[in-house]
């Protein structure tokens, strides 16, 4: 098998601090690589090298056998490497076909060639078996469905390398296969692929060759099958993990410190009824569309419900998320960008964002921001965040991880009694998840009650005390003995969608 | 299907243009919230040599009048910006407050003037505003002014939180049926004379200077040079109030929250609405804290004041001292050189025999540079951050 692309002594630095050292590199033609490594390892800089965003700081690319320095992303689209970013780049108010032939417009008597674009798109649509007319907004089409056009916009420009960028975070369990289903096609088709991902799974399932990276450095590369998933995760941490998941500290107490009674509110969710104990951590379950994180919305106070009562140690839960937090609640979102950071705000001022009333003098309510840096400086050692500036640092330079880590303290930081964590590991390397679990067992220990929401079945069965199972927005089963069965809870979440 | 080509994007295609790299020195000072204050000093410099009546006493002085009922204005949109919104009905504000203080203390009206306005016979006549010769009269004005600007902001407020319109639409309504109903209330006609103690609150020199010759029996008035004056004590401390509490307060951190991200502010339980309608009223108060001094300096109460371009003016200084036009980064400090360079533009300009739309041109073109200036900002950031 040739190589198509090869890297000589890749570096990069910023500000005289290495982000990728090094790295020498084949990637094989016609063949699928998998590239992991911890957040922060160095994927994302080594990728904007290959595809021309961020010049080498030393080293050289090789593509074809010749010398490949690309000035910008255009020039590594000539060359044929197409980059599927995490967060896509589409057009929402515009047409599938307007998306694919957006770089030029094939013009008829100067005006776009409506027909011609609406044919081409619809071929490439066809090979993807993508089932949407060319004309179809973006803003119309699901995550699973936006991803395909992206792909057909790679094919469109002939790309014979095609990188994704963590492509499964937001796709249901049936997008993802079907996006299997694609890269599988595309490697037959003689197509490469670069496959960058955080579910080891995935990686060990679907690729030919792996190559991970740890501080920046390529620290082992092969094939796959030299590399089962406890040895691709040894390689990236450079450490044994004693285990994916940390031992439980605590265990359930006879308290009821959170309880839902009867929860409606007509077509999201139908009587919902359930309690967490101090010391416990519950698991909610269910796939995409379930209706869990509306519950998680509806328990928060930011949406309305018909029917049925929400307490908190007895009080009754009333108002908007002021006054929930104010009685002891606290909500880790699944979407820490839009819902859990001021990205462009520091640090400290993301930490203190929940508390920051608490830290008012009077009479004018003025911040006192001694005691406040001091609070903020406390938290960062508490959730053991990597962050040497949170006075000035941005919340977006941070890693996945950390910024995990930093939604979290700013919950910490009220000492709530109620905690509801939405998806908290969803991308987030191994190392981080390891810490974010261990954080959800100390704060039961200290009395607390968690609901942890997730779609991963592992991690549930690996933190929880008891786990139940949403379908379409009802509670249909409880699961209280460990060890758990995931077929039962499976068989639970996939109940009605299976009859 | 004819000769259309799909090859033809792989020809001549345009590359976004890159900056070199900036300095470290450089991106320093860029980045200094003092940046526009040597700014504007700089530019100040260089134009000493070539227009030396920059630096007569008569137009520093006038200069400086200038600089602060605009401070006053700019300072409230500096809130709404920071919120990440904007506040188009400011200028009508002005006009309506103003139409209110000449109709409520009005010392006399004129027939000949006033006598189609529908607030003839109603709030004035012939022998005066409906507050005058009452006792405290020109507080009772200013109240009146202040609660008729607050009214507007919490109309504003409560549209753009409560019924989710955009504060473009809100206020671009406000502009234009706030500022006609201010020019249907007295037919577009000034109102005049307003009592000196008003009057007063828009020059009142309480510091002048008087740079003639010593052995003149009697100084004569216009060459008398006020710089501290009621006008300057009231923007100074408008100023202070309005940094103190953006950048010390708990309610400053919720403004400057829900501007960097509404929905984690809202989550993280953040007043979110309570937070913008208290913004859109801190807006409309400081205008019509402008109209004050406006009215006070025209001895009149005009309703066509704040019309036109005034709104670029105080929008571009806001803009042009760094505050984000979408929110979650603002001061006051800025806004105070903000307001300074702007002002310095424009009187500039002015002793430059300029025509008005030169001038405009100009200040166009000044405002697209602080666009880019913004622009360059949040890449230096970044690259630090990166």
């Amino acid at each position: 098998m040739s190589t198509l692309l090869r890297l000589d002594n890749l570096s990069r630095d910023f500000f005289g601090i290495p982000a990728v050292r090094s790295v020498t590199l084949e990637v094989p033609q016609g063949a699928v690589l998998g590239l992991v490594g911890e957040n922060g390892a160095g994927k994302s800089t080594l990728m904007n090298m290959i595809g021309g965003v961020l010049p080498p700081s030393s080293g050289r690319l090789f593509w074809r056998g010749a010398p490949y320095a690309p000035r910008d992303a255009v020039d590594a689209a000539e060359a044929g490497i197409a980059f599927i970013h995490q967060e896509l780049n589409l057009f929402h108010n515009l047409t599938i076909a307007e998306n694919l032939f957006i770089d030029g417009f094939p013009k008829r008597f100067g005006l776009i060639d409506r027909r011609a674009i609406a044919a081409r798109a619809g071929e490439l649509l066809a090979d993807l078996e993508l089932d949407a007319t060319p004309n179809t907004l973006i803003e119309e089409l699901s995550p699973g469905e936006r991803q395909l056009v992206e792909i057909a916009k790679a094919l469109h420009r002939e790309a014979e390398l095609i990188i994704f960028d963590e492509p499964t975070t937001s796709l249901t369990p049936r997008e993802t296969k079907r996006l299997f289903d694609v890269i599988a096609r595309l490697k037959t088709s003689g197509k490469t692929v670069v496959f960058i991902s955080h579910v080891l799974g995935d990686v060990a399932e679907h690729c030919d060759h792996l190559a991970v990276l740890r501080d920046g450095q390529l620290v082992a590369k092969g094939p796959i099958a030299d590399f089962p998933v406890p040895e691709m995760i040894r390689a990236m941490i450079g450490r044994e993990l004693s285990g994916l998941f940390p031992d439980r500290t605590s265990i359930p107490q006879a308290e009821i410190v959170f309880a839902a009674e009867g929860l409606g509110q007509s077509g999201v969710v139908e009587n919902v009824s359930f309690e967490v104990r101090a010391g416990e951590i519950l698991g909610l379950f269910g796939l995409m569309g379930s209706g869990r994180s509306e519950l998680a919305r509806i328990l928060f106070g930011l949406d309305p419900h018909e029917t049925g009562t929400a307490t908190l140690a007895g009080a009754r839960l009333t108002g908007g998320p002021g006054r929930r937090i104010a009685q002891g609640m606290a909500f880790v979102t699944e979407n820490r960008r839009e819902e859990g950071l001021m990205m462009e705000a520091p640090v400290a001022e993301n930490l203190a964002l929940v508390t920051i009333d608490r830290f008012g003098r009077l009479p004018a309510a003025t911040v006192d921001r001694a005691a406040m840096r001091e609070a903020t400086e406390k938290m960062r050692d508490k959730v053991q965040l990597k962050a040497a500036d949170i006075a000035s640092q941005p919340a977006k330079s941070l890693s996945g991880g950390n910024q995990q880590k930093v939604v979290i303290g700013k919950w910490l930081m009220a000492g709530p009694r109620f905690f509801i964590l939405d998806e908290p590991t969803r991308g987030v390397d191994v190392g981080a998840k390891y810490e974010i679990y261990a954080l959800a067992d100390r704060l039961a220990a200290e009395g607390g009650a968690v609901l942890f929401i997730s779609s991963e079945i592992e991690e549930l069965m690996g933190v929880c005390d008891r786990i139940m199972v949403m379908n379409r927005g009802e509670i249909v089963g409880k699961f209280a003995e460990r060890p758990f069965s995931d077929e039962a809870i499976l068989a639970a979440a996939f109940r009605e969608v299976a009859a | 299907m004819s000769v259309t080509s799909l090859q033809k994007d792989r020809r001549g295609r345009a590359r976004p243009p890159r900056f070199g790299s900036i300095p470290r020195k450089a991106g320093d000072l860029i980045l200094s919230d003092f940046f526009v204050l040597y700014l504007s000093l700089a530019y100040f410099l260089v134009l000493v040599p070539f227009l030396p009546t920059l630096t007569n006493p008569a137009n520093l002085s006038n200069l400086l009048s200038n600089m602060w009922p605009l401070l006053v204005v700019a300072v409230g949109q500096t809130f709404v910006l920071t919120v990440g919104g904007i506040d188009l009905s400011q200028g009508a504000v002005i006009g309506l407050t103003s139409a209110i203080a000449g109709a409520l203390l009005a010392t006399a009206g004129s027939a000949n003037v006033l006598s189609n306005a529908p607030i003839w016979g109603v709030l004035i006549g012939e022998e005066g505003g409906a507050l005058n010769g009452v006792p405290g009269a020109v507080w009772l004005g200013i109240a009146a002014m202040l609660l008729a600007g607050a009214l507007v902001g919490l109309l504003n407020g409560v549209s753009v939180a409560y019924l989710n319109m955009p504060p473009f639409m809100v206020t671009l309504v406000g502009l234009i049926a706030i500022g006609a109903f201010a020019i249907w209330l007295t037919q577009s006609e000034n109102i005049r004379p307003l009592p000196e103690a008003f009057i007063k609150l828009g020059k009142g020199d309480i510091v002048s200077l008087y740079l003639g010759p010593q052995d003149e029996p009697r100084i004569p008035r216009r060459q008398v040079y006020s710089f501290v004056t009621w006008p300057m004590l009231l923007a100074i401390s408008i100023a202070v109030a309005a940094h103190l509490l953006l950048s010390r307060t708990v309610f400053g951190r919720y403004v400057n929250a829900v501007g960097a991200n509404r929905k984690t502010a809202e989550i993280s339980g953040v007043p979110v609405r309570r937070v913008i309608v208290t913004v859109f009223v801190i807006s409309a108060l400081c205008a019509a804290a402008g109209s004050i001094l406006y009215s006070a300096r025209l001895e009149a109460g005009r309703p066509t004041l704040g019309e036109g371009a005034f709104l670029l003016d105080v929008i571009g200084a806001v803009v042009i001292g760094g505050t984000s036009l979408f929110g979650g980064r603002g001061k006051i400090i800025w806004t105070v050189f903000g307001v300074f360079f702007f002002v310095l533009l424009s009187n500039t300009l002015n002793l430059m025999n300029l025509s008005a739309f030169v001038i405009d041109m100009v200040k166009g073109a000044v405002i697209l540079a602080a666009a880019i200036l913004n622009v360059l900002r949040t890449r230096l950031i970044q690259e630090r951050t990166a």
